[in-house]
């Protein structure tokens, strides 16, 4: 069976440790975890988290079970599955701009409708937010110029139209 | 308004108002305070146990033997670790117990205090849930979920972290008498469409085998197995878990299937064409080699957990649900249906013949000869003497599997033995908790020298209690079930399997009060059985048998299960 990416939604109750048992879940049945990003809903009870993962048709099946069975779990939602969704993943990247390459950076910045938020006389640091396609071009474009540090939050995704979690 | 107490008092509350009559406990500086309550609490009876690892074993044959849930109390830090064993036992045989442990004061936590441990952070993947207690006014509602969760659904160990300055707190007392957990709700009614599949695929079978698993004992659907598999003209096989669900003596039970389960049960189960399993999670004790288990069969599975079904076999017609209301639903379409029996009977006709056969060529079997005495041959007559009605609680090991081939249980909530993780040193604390919860019971450990030495310490909490526990130690001199994996496929290498030094086990029994009895010739064994059954303490029976007897049949680990070793 072929391995696919899956993002699942997973809203749990928000209480001391339930991060750590989703965690621990993950690691103690060798489930992989590509990315991770978890914040507070409107219900501050209720955490959201959002989560990247892959396997086979069998190994999502008991990710997504084995998630629902965790007492703090509330509700579990394979985003990939449920039709078309809004992906977002964020990037801080800091290249290197000296003389020759300032300019450069900053059009690449335009072209993908990165912000600059730091300056230094050596580097630029820029913000760039979009599907992880579109992360991953501007890294792989930004590489030869010289990427001093990147931080990634991790992909958030949302159902489109009204079906919302 | 209600009534200010401490928190000490509302554990001790909580314990009362569900029903908890024993506790299997060992006390400390983190849990002082609720020994306090206790003190003054004569209606909860405390058992003191010799090591923590004892109170969670005891605490969980209690669970198993009468199906309410097990109590222990520890305190923090060793305490608490000492249960980690115990702990995972209970999980992997979905066993409800309540784990109370001490912590150091919420203002410690963190800061390496003097026996601290994150007992939490530890047990997690061993617990169904468990709960780090923060405020005083939160402990009945926390108290009252962890039985709840414990006992509900697939049940399971839940433990409750307890603060030292949090039992020390007061609050008012509030009871949840409707408790409401937005996130937990497991599914016990099936879907009727689901059940309705399961039917025709019965009905169109030509070789059908009913697998029962630990799940019908939980949900008390021994019953209704019972009803279907005569009214259907099934024939049914058990896994260990599933010993006792099904009565063992009953015209249609094939035994164990399995690594060391019957020939024909594995025989009837690889040839099948559909299997109805109930309650049974399809551990690789069981399948042998997944690939080629039962490649004809069309699968049936009935559980009360999601993540059981379709794990490690795929499935035709899974559904989710408590295994007795899906028999009862599926047995109210049989009566709906109202196929007469006659046809039943014919349907499967052939198929019993061929069972027949495979019975007769291979029954369970073991020549009682020359001057050794065989462990087979002792289980038979410990079975014979207690006409089948002891609750026989097992050790890990050979003697484990001898039990389970050679003891017929009929009624669930006979056998308890440590089936997924597979704790030696299980079965002693376990009877002790079985003889607790069933003090009018003949209760039994059936042990091997090398387990009942991993929590002897128990014997003197037996003769604190005076508990008649009978133990029945078939005494090989070795590490008998690695010995015999090192005989058939090390080539005899036995690496750390004999043991230089064994005690003198009648003396050990009388050092701590007990009665002591040996056999070490065939005559002795029977007159040394009934001399121990009809003793009224703490019996330890030390049986010399053959030092060299295996188990079998066997699977060997990874085949298939018709690849079987036959003696």
């Amino acid at each position: 069976m072929a391995e696919r990416k899956h993002t699942l939604s997973v809203l749990v109750e928000n209480t001391p440790g339930a991060l750590a048992r989703i965690a621990g879940l993950f690691s103690g049945r060798g489930f992989n975890i590509d990315s991770l990003c978890v914040a507070e809903t409107l219900d501050p009870t209720l955490s959201h988290l959002t989560l990247v993962t892959y396997g086979d048709d069998l190994i999502i099946e008991q990710i997504i079970k084995q998630l629902r069975r965790l007492v703090d779990v509330y509700k579990v939602v394979d985003v990939t599955e449920e039709g078309e969704f809004v992906e977002r993943e964020m990037a801080l990247i800091k290249v290197r701009a000296e003389k020759e390459t300032r300019a450069e950076v900053l059009r690449m910045c335009d072209i993908f409708r990165c912000k600059v938020v730091d300056v230094s006389p050596k580097t630029y640091t820029i913000e760039v937010t979009g599907p992880q396609s579109k992360l991953q071009a501007v890294i792989e474009l930004l590489k030869p110029i010289g990427i001093k540090e990147i931080v990634r939050t991790g992909v958030i995704a949302m159902k489109r139209e009204k079906k919302s979690l | 308004m209600g009534k200010v107490m401490t928190g000490a008092q509302m554990i001790v509350e909580a314990l009362k108002r569900e029903g908890v009559d024993v506790i299997f406990g060992y006390p400390g500086g983190a849990v002082i305070d609720i020994y306090d309550e206790l003190y003054k609490t004569p209606e909860i009876k405390h058992v003191l146990v010799r090591h923590e690892q004892g109170a969670t074993h005891a605490a969980d044959g209690y669970a198993r033997s009468t199906g309410r849930v097990g109590v222990c109390l520890v305190t923090s830090g060793p305490g608490a670790t000492n249960t980690v064993t115990g702990i995972a036992t209970a999980y992997m045989d979905s066993i409800p117990i309540v784990i109370l442990t001490g912590q150091v004061p919420t203002k410690l936590i963190g800061n390496d205090a003097f026996q601290e441990v994150d007992i939490t952070g530890i047990t997690r993947p061993c617990t169904k849930h468990n709960f780090l207690v923060k405020r005083t006014e939160d402990l009945p509602r926390i108290l009252r979920a962890a039985f709840h969760i414990a006992r509900t659904g697939r049940p399971g160990p839940v433990l409750v972290d307890l603060p030292k300055d949090v039992q020390q707190g007061k609050a008012e007392f509030y009871w949840p008498e409707d408790l409401k957990l937005r996130s937990y709700h497991p599914v016990y009614d099936p879907h009727p469409r689901q059940v309705e599949r399961a039917y025709r695929l019965l009905e169109s079978s030509t070789r059908p085998v009913i697998l029962v698993g630990g799940g019908v004992i939980a949900s008390g659907a021994h019953e209704e197995v019972k009803e279907l598999a005569e009214r259907l003209n099934i024939p049914v096989t058990m896994t260990l878990m599933g010993l006792g669900g099904f009565p063992g003596t009953h015209p249609q039970s094939l035994g164990m299937l399995g690594m060391h389960g019957t020939y024909y049960a594995n025989m009837a189960v690889a040839n099948s064409d559909l299997i109805l399993a109930v309650g049974a999670r399809f551990d690789d004790r069981v399948t042998g080699k997944v690939d080629a288990f039962a490649p004809m069969a069309k699968i049936i599975h009935i559980d009360i957990d999601p993540t059981s079904i379709q794990k490690n076999v795929r499935v035709d017609v899974p559904i989710v649900g408590d295994c007795k209301r899906v028999l009862e639903k599926l047995l109210e379409i049989v009566k709906e249906v109202g196929r007469p029996e006659k046809i039943w009977r014919e349907q499967f006709k052939e198929w019993w013949e061929q069972i027949e056969i495979w019975k007769k060529r291979y029954p369970l079997s073991y020549k009682q000869e020359g001057e050794y005495i065989k462990p087979q041959f002792v289980i038979e007559k410990l079975y014979e003497l207690t006409k089948g009605e002891a609750i026989i609680t097992t050790e890990v090991g050979q003697n484990q599997m001898w039990a389970a081939q050679y003891y017929k249980f009929d009624k669930p909530r006979t056998l308890i033995t440590s089936g997924g993780l597979g704790t030696m040193g299980f079965g002693f604390p376990a009877a002790i908790g079985a003889q607790m919860g069933n003090p009018d019971k003949m209760v039994i450990d059936i042990a091997g020298d090398g387990s009942i030495q991993m929590n002897i310490q128990e014997m003197a909490t037996a003769m604190e209690q005076g508990l008649p526990v009978k133990v029945i130690i078939l005494n090989n001199g070795y590490l008998g079930m690695v010995r015999q994996w090192q005989e058939l496929f090390y080539e005899r290498r036995y690496s750390a399997v004999k043991f230089q030094v064994t005690p003198d086990f009648v003396k050990l029994a009388e050092a701590y009060g007990a009665l002591g009895l040996r056999a070490t010739k065939i005559e002795e064994v029977e007159p040394v059985l009934k001399q121990a059954l009809e003793s009224d303490r703490l019996t330890l029976v030390d049986i010399h048998i053959a030092p060299e007897e295996g188990v079998f049949p066997m699977v060997p680990a990874g085949r298939a299960t018709t690849e079987m070793i036959l003696v």
